[in-house]
């Protein structure tokens, strides 16, 4: 029994039906992260012992007849962006390298209390500012489909993990394309949910208003499942919807007929990899064929995304980032006084992409440019939202590629920042608009590496898109798939 | 050239909610280092601040209660700046929307009112407090941060510089505290730092409108602080442009000790403070009904109290004044006149006898052993000719030591007035008897002398004779 290529849903109908036990799906995915692990670098923290222990907890309450929810015993990762109670959170950066959260996330307080098992935090772009987990200070995850090339990011070590077989699901945070993007460049489906719909508590902010945690998963069905258990209103989240949630499995059922698929012109960009458009056209061929209808519409404030997302985003990253000081935690390089002690410590401690978002960040706030950066980048915000406000008048989802490429050679483009910025331009926009969108496999590339794509829904449609990309996944098999990585 | 002094102030007044500004850790002053503290308020990675309502609440109220506009639309932003007792480095304050704006207040000076324009209140957290091996932070080698005052709410009051002497400034401060009180948002025990204030102050010759340079003078925590500060710094401008030089614009802090200010740092570049939107949190949004539902629950202010002390007891301004400084005193003058009291001598013995108790004692009225009614039944008897004024201090005294009843304290050691006119004559006999000279020199024309004899019968009556009495009596049988 191939237990890691397995989705979540299928090792708990095993565990209901007692075929197995937790302790041997965990044991198994440990091997495997030990297989994979060097080649793959997906995790900076494992946590072995902790992981069987929940495990062996699961089994016990199994064996004393407790009827178990879908996550009890199913072994997952979690971002290294999350905190969690006495387990290091890195953000892989050399400035939190030894921080231990005195407190969990709350997504991670609720999928403790959904009896789930960690198996360890996941690397990601440092401070999840990237797409390629290139600028981790813990060295770059690679692909599992093929190890010369970046997974993608700043998610990248939780979708190379579970698209390795390293872990049954994962979760990712999003503030410009960070779970879509890897799902899509590892092939495992990837779900960004409405902004305020899961919890930031506990999520190292990159940028508050653009942050959403979401689930990277096999299948579209654990997705659902996923998203059931962690969405819903905290007090401890001003931001965080008070919006009922929805049984999201409800959505599992296979039903696009007069479904409206919104195909936007701006996403098709000059300079799309072939195969990628090959890729999109098929699973817009698919859909027609399943009885949706094909609509095409226009974002005509798209080509403003980029330069407004980054602004936005790194506007509130270098104030969210000025609390790693050394003075209270974190690392700490001493100087002769104060001043040079908090200079000495971010500038040996933070990477150059963190440094470079900060003094973006720090520029668009300075007196004299508010309002011609960073004020007009919320303008521009709005206008991309009105956009979406008008097309979803016509349409019911909208269907784009997640990036105009499928995943890179590592080090590619990592030198060419401006580059790297404009790989964003599929997934950026809906950030800015708060919108959810699920990312999951339409295709392979000549090279063999997955091509994504993404189903963008109206705010707290969340089940609209769920339903649209489960229809599509149960007439395809590659999503079965799990790369065979060994060192 | 003669000068005028261009003084505005802005005050920061702690709210006295239970819990901080963002977070639910406990707001009290005095507890050990850093035990009130939680992730949040501690700025630990991934923690997210949620307001706490009643910090909004008590801003709306000292908004309305200061006279001001309450915007229905208002939000929390983000001060950027590097110290290391802000745990986050940047402060959580309002910045162009905040909760109050337009307001005035009153203030007298010399006799004659003023009105002192408030330009906005916000809501902003505090900072902790740092802790130096040294001095300052300059000489130490190591200082300690203690969190416990960071997220404590805060309001910061900000006038127009409409003041334009330390007396004015003084006077305005004191009102601030006076209707801060009343409305119960804030402790204001500045020896505690819960109200401070920053002022500003430049000069500019009489006549003239252009403001001149000014200096900042920042945390100053007592009203004889505020005033020397000025005072001061008043003087030291009006030197430096006699002499022909220019004042530079910087933060000068006020030496107590010396009684002078010193340059702290030159603000001729303005810090940036790089202000934007806090993300974290939503703005506040109002309707008109839930700002007068806040407007309902404001108790009378001073202005209004003083002018009914006036109106419905006779009071004079100054009394009315005196008495409705403090809500505790308003309040404690009111319970006296309705436990029946007199007013008129309410307000003296309130003023006078107690108020010199508190003071020489330190306390606060709520100490005070003498309650409102038991000073109303000391005056009821008092009134009624049971007690003489002397004897009515001897039981003053007696209350303030113990917190007995009057009546009880009169009839246990035997205070009651003697009205009997027989036990009076007996003791002026007396008292004609043995004084011979006394009496012949009255006889012979000198009024004066029987303030002697009428003292004499008082001290043999161990003060309980009824001197009305003991005078008609007197100048019977001496007749």
């Amino acid at each position: 029994m191939d237990l890691h290529k397995k989705s979540a849903h299928e090792l708990h109908d095993l565990l209901v039906r007692k075929e197995i036990k937790a302790a041997e799906i965990t044991d198994n995915y440990l091997k495997c992260i030990e297989k994979a692990q060097l080649a793959i670098n997906a995790y900076t923290t494992v946590l072995a012992e902790k992981a069987k222990e929940q495990a062996v907890a699961v089994d016990e309450k199994i064996a004393q007849g407790e009827k178990i929810g879908f996550l009890a015993g199913i072994p997952g990762a979690i971002k290294d962006n999350i905190c969690t109670l006495g387990i290091k959170t890195t953000c892989s950066s050399k400035i939190l390298a030894d921080f231990v959260p005195p407190y969990d996330a709350s997504v991670v307080k609720k999928l403790k209390d959904a009896s789930a098992v960690f198996l360890g935090k996941t690397n990601l772009d440092e401070f999840a500012m990237g797409g390629s987990t290139e600028t981790s200070a813990f060295g770059t995850t690679h692909n599992p489909w093929n190890t010369n090339y970046v997974p993608g990011g700043s998610s990248g070590g939780s979708a190379a993990a579970v698209a390795a077989g390293m872990a049954a699901w994962s979760l990712g945070s999003d503030t410009g394309g960070s779970i879509r993007q890897p799902a899509s460049y590892c092939g495992v489906v990837g779900l960004k949910p409405t902004y305020g719909r899961v919890s930031r508590y506990g999520l190292i902010a990159y940028a508050s208003s653009l942050d959403q945690i979401g689930p990277l998963t096999r299948d579209v069905e654990d997705s659902a499942h996923l998203l059931n258990i962690i969405a819903g209103h905290d007090a401890m989240d001003s931001t965080c919807a008070s919006e009922a949630v929805p049984d999201y499995t409800k959505s599992l059922v296979e039903d696009v007929k007069g479904l409206k698929i919104g195909l936007p012109a701006e996403y098709f960009v000059d300079g799309m990899d072939e195969d990628v458009k090959a890729a999109i056209d098929k699973a817009v061929s698919d859909y027609r064929s399943l009885g949706a209808e094909i609509v095409d519409i226009s974002l005509p404030h798209t080509k403003y995304a980029i330069a407004s997302y980054y602004l936005i985003a790194c506007a509130e990253a270098a104030t969210n980032l000025s609390r790693y000081d050394g003075v209270s935690y974190g690392a700490r390089v001493e100087g002769d006084d104060i001043i040079s002690m908090m200079t000495n410590t971010r500038t040996q401690k933070f990477g150059a992409e963190v440094k470079r978002r900060i003094m973006i960040g720090n520029y668009a706030l300075s007196e004299g440019y508010y309002d011609a950066y960073y004020l007009k980048a919320l303008k521009v915000r709005r206008l991309i939202k009105e956009d979406y406000d008008k097309a979803f008048e016509k349409v019911d989802v909208i269907l784009a590629p997640v990036a105009p490429t499928p995943a890179y050679e590592i080090g590619s483009i990592i030198s060419d920042p401006l580059q790297m910025y404009l790989q964003d331009i599929c997934t950026v926009p809906l950030n800015l608009a708060g919108l959810p969108a699920i990312s999951l496999r339409c295709g392979t590339s000549k090279g063999g590496l997955p091509i994504g794509m993404q189903l963008i829904g109206k705010a707290f449609d969340e089940p609209t898109i769920i339903k649209a990309a489960y229809t599509y996944e149960q007439g395809k098999d590659f999503y079965k798939e799990v790369a065979e990585v060994s060192k | 050239m003669s000068y005028e002094a261009v003084i505005g102030l802005e005050i920061h007044s702690e709210l006295k909610t239970k819990t901080k500004i963002f977070c639910g850790c406990a707001t009290g002053f005095g507890a050990e280092q850093n035990t009130h503290v939680c992730p949040v308020c501690l700025g630990l990675p991934g923690v997210l601040p949620v307001v706490n309502r009643s910090v909004v609440e008590y801003a709306i109220k000292a908004g309305l209660a200061l006279n001001c506009t309450i915007n229905k639309f208002s939000k929390f932003d983000r001060k950027n700046y590097y110290y290391p007792d802000l745990p986050k480095n940047f402060q959580t304050s309002q910045y162009d929307l905040p909760i109050a704006e337009h307001g005035y207040v009153d203030i007298e000076v010399g006799g004659k009112q003023k009105r002192i324009r408030i330009t906005r209140i916000h809501m902003e957290e505090d900072a902790g407090k740092l802790v130096h091996s040294g001095t300052t932070i300059r000489d130490s080698s190591s200082s300690k941060v203690d969190y416990n005052r960071t997220g404590v709410p805060l309001i910061e009051i900000v006038s127009e510089p409409d003041m334009r002497t330390p007396e004015e400034a003084r006077a305005y401060m004191e009102k601030i505290k006076s209707i801060l009180e009343y409305i119960d948002v804030s402790n204001c025990k500045m020896e505690e730092g819960n109200l401070r204030a920053d002022v500003n102050v430049s000069l500019r010759p009489v006549g003239t409108e252009k403001l001149g340079t000014k200096t900042e003078m920042k945390n100053l925590n007592s009203f004889k602080m505020i005033e020397s500060a000025l005072s001061y710094e008043i003087e030291r401008q009006e030197d430096v442009l006699e002499d022909g030089g220019e004042i530079i614009q910087e933060t000068r802090t006020w030496d107590d000790g010396r009684a002078m200010t010193v340059s702290m740092r030159s603000k001729e570049k303005a810090q940036d403070y790089r202000y934007m939107p806090e993300p974290d949190l939503v703005p506040i949004v109002l309707t008109d009904e839930d700002i007068e539902k806040f407007r309902a629950t404001l108790p009378e202010l001073p202005d209004a109290r003083r002018a009914r002390l006036v109106k419905e007891h006779g009071l004079s301004e100054y009394d009315a004044a005196s008495l409705t400084a403090s809500r505790a005193m308003a309040e404690y003058f009111d319970a006296a006149v309705s436990a029946g009291a007199d007013a008129k001598l309410a307000a003296n013995w309130i003023m006078g006898e107690l108020s010199k108790h508190l003071n020489s004692s330190d306390m606060a009225l709520s100490d005070s052993a003498v309650k409102a009614k038991m000073l109303a039944e000391m005056l009821g008897l008092l009134e009624k000719g049971t007690i003489s004024s002397k004897i009515a201090k001897t039981v003053f005294e007696e209350m303030w030591q113990t917190g007995k009843n009057p009546g009880v304290i009169v009839e246990e050691k035997g205070l009651v007035q003697i009205t009997d006119t027989k036990e009076i004559e007996a003791i002026v006999d007396k008292v004609i008897n043995d004084n011979p000279k006394p009496v012949a020199d009255y006889r012979g024309g000198n009024a004066k002398s029987i303030g002697f004899l009428v003292g004499q019968v008082m001290k043999q009556s161990k003060g309980k004779a009824n001197p009305a009495m003991v005078n008609k009596l007197l100048k019977e049988k001496l007749g």
